[in-house]
């Protein structure tokens, strides 16, 4: 089994402040780790190889920097990682991304299965997944939150919606995303993350992967950021209630009728 | 196979959406907002709307969706249908676009939304926004402005991809205006088939449940009472389940309480769990990390019951109580019994 499986560095969230004007969090920029929804994938593929051999490659598209996140995944087991790094990749949108990495992962050859986050959290959109799956043209499940088979054709899975979930099963090559709950992830052995600060880290260009120029980067990106704005502040009062249990769920209680909320 | 080139976007016409349908075969009521937001857009653009409808049966769906608004409602039916399959539902719909060449498509920011829609626009190559809270066409250019939450909630950015056809965007339930059925609206209804080359390399569903317990449901809940770690353990979230079935709402959680084990993880809410937008959001004894407030920031109103009123939440919550959440969420019961409240569990 051979296994890609895509990884994003974020920006870790920071500490929680909140504007006392606005009632909004007052954001601080941390530092960059691995999306947390990734390392639930790494882990699974993984666990996967480690069941059924083969071989997991860790895939990022970013700034030399994201390396580290490569190193991250390499020190829980993957067996090798390569990093999408150049201008022309600057500024890619969610389409432009996963046309690279489809492409790369053409490129790394005979991939079984695809696994990535649920989402990446800085951007929130999960449309990275399916856009590879669609540029490969191959199946796709989103938020698989348990494996249930692995087979030698094909793939079963259950995926969890709002009201339940399903049971589905696809021909590899495929593509998965995955959601928290699938496992807990590791933390790297001293020894492991030792040796995957050693290890090499190939960088691959637009043309070591074969992609049109006309398809990455901010240029060719479909969607284009108008502008950013803050949000719209929350209420700035807040009622404030204490004293005994009884009066305090009385006010309440008379508070959310006044303001019709039951 | 690309519709979208430069030389034909004159062509591409319509404000079309994707139809929500809950597992019963019945439509969810994101397809009215989506209806609702695609007749404004319609109107400032002089053109239709139109709904495209899959399912075993669409037949009672179809009527529903012209008095929501629809000029036109496009009806594929196919047992096949009934559950979600991200590729047959792909290769219908962009079957469709190509065919119709809608000018703009809208579709529900929900689990299935959120992987067919971006499956769609992967293969059309057009630009696609998650998640709007927002959408306006610029008065100068006619092109779809989208707004959108971004790193959390803590900035508002507004896209646009008017280079390509069609503009899409999916849209977060709760949040657009759905307009009144009106029964006497006229549209028409066009049947299409599914092809044989639709169903091809498409998955299998091997089984799809829908669970009993009606309140895991958060992203359709008016109403949210969520626990911490503070709760202590599952008997502590039966409190909270008694509150929020008075209420009629649904149970969240931190991710504490949820990697403890004291309520499964669904009900998480927060950056690795789900976004909720909830009119009333009670938080009980969760102190408020950035990883659970932007989850849940975007709530109408926020309460939250903590010991200590220092915490984020208490802070930014619009309704702080001070007290112990074990003695003061017995009394709250009493008093809504008080009061006669009691909703019974979260009606769907
Ligand atoms: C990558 C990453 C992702 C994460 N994703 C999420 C996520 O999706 N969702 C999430 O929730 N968290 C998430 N977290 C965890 C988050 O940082 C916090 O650890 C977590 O939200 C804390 O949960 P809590 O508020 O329940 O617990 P605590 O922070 O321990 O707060 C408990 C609160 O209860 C109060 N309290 C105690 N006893 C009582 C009582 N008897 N009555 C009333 N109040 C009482 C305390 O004063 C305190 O304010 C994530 C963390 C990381 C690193």
């Amino acid at each position: 089994m051979k296994i890609a499986v895509c990884v994003k560095q974020v920006p870790a969230a920071g500490d929680a402040k909140i504007n006392p004007e606005t009632k909004r969090i007052i954001r601080e920029g941390g530092k960059a780790v691995v999306n947390p929804f990734d390392l639930y994938a790494i882990e699974e593929a993984v666990r996967i190889k480690e069941r059924t051999g083969g071989e997991v490659i860790a895939l990022s598209m970013g700034p030399e920097k994201a390396k580290a996140a490569l190193t991250e995944a390499l020190s829980m087991g993957v067996d090798r990682a390569v990093l999408l790094s150049d201008r022309a990749f600057g500024g890619s949108d969610t389409w432009a991304t996963s046309y690279a990495l489809a492409k790369a992962i053409e490129k790394i050859g005979g991939v079984d299965l695809i696994l990535c986050g649920k989402q990446a959290v800085d951007g929130d959109t999960a449309q990275v997944g399916a856009g590879i799956a669609a540029k490969l043209d191959i199946m796709q499940a989103a938020n698989v939150w348990r494996i249930e088979e692995i087979g030698a054709d094909t793939v079963t899975v259950k995926r969890i919606n709002e009201r339940g979930w399903d049971v589905v099963r696809l021909a590899y090559p495929a593509l998965l995303t995955v959601v928290k709950d699938i496992n807990i992830p590791r933390i790297p052995k001293l020894r492991d993350a030792r040796a995957a600060r050693r290890a090499e880290i190939p960088v691959w260009k637009p043309e070591d992967i074969g992609a049109d120029p006309d398809k990455i980067g901010l240029k060719s990106s479909p969607t284009q950021v108008v502008k950013t704005a803050p949000p719209a502040a929350r209420g700035a009062e807040t009622l404030k209630i204490d004293g005994s249990s009884e009066e305090a769920a009385n006010v309440f209680v008379s508070e959310l009728i006044r303001r019709k909320l039951v | 196979m690309k519709l979208l080139n430069e030389h034909d976007r004159e062509s591409c016409r319509n404000v079309w959406i994707i139809s929500e349908f809950l597992p019963d075969g019945e439509l969810h009521a994101v397809s009215f907002e989506l209806l609702g937001a695609a007749r404004t857009l319609a109107e400032e653009l002089g053109c239709e709307v139109w709904a495209a409808a899959l399912g075993r049966d669409v037949s009672k769906a179809a009527p529903q969706l012209i008095s929501r608004g629809a000029d036109k409602v496009i009806a594929v039916e196919d047992g096949r249908l009934e559950y979600f399959n991200d590729e047959f539902e792909c290769n219908i719909l962009e079957r469709l676009v190509c065919k119709y060449r809608p000018e703009i498509l809208l579709g529900a920011a929900t689990s299935r939304g959120r992987a067919l829609i971006p499956r769609l626009a992967g293969k059309l190559y057009c630009g696609l926004t998650a998640d709007c809270t927002g959408l306006s066409i610029d008065k100068e250019t006619g092109v779809l402005l989208q707004t959108r939450p971004a790193f959390g909630g803590n900035i508002m950015a507004t896209i646009q991809s008017g280079g390509f056809r069609p503009q899409m965007a999916t849209v977060r339930p709760k949040v657009m205006k759905a307009l009144e059925a009106d029964p006497i609206r006229t549209g028409e209804i066009i049947y299409e088939a599914v092809t044989e080359k639709d169903g091809e390399k498409i998955k299998e569903i091997i089984k799809a449940v829908t669970e009993a317990q009606s309140n895991v449901n958060l992203s359709d809940a008016n109403i949210i009472v969520s626990g911490g770690r503070a709760v202590k353990g599952p008997e502590g979230f039966r409190l909270l389940e008694e509150l929020a079935s008075r209420l009629g709402g649904a149970v969240g959680a931190s991710r504490a309480a949820v990697d403890s084990g004291w309520i499964a993880y669904p009900h998480q809410v927060g950056q690795t769990g789900q976004t909720v937008q909830a009119d009333l959001y009670i938080a009980c004894g969760i102190s408020g990390q950035i990883q659970h407030l932007i989850g849940m920031q975007s709530c109408k109103t926020i309460v939250a019951i903590d010991k200590d009123d220092s915490t984020p939440m208490m802070q930014m919550a619009d309704i702080a109580i001070k007290g112990d959440l074990f003695e003061i969420i017995p009394k709250i019961i009493e008093e809504l019994d008080k009061n006669g409240i009691n909703k019974g569990g979260n009606k769907q």
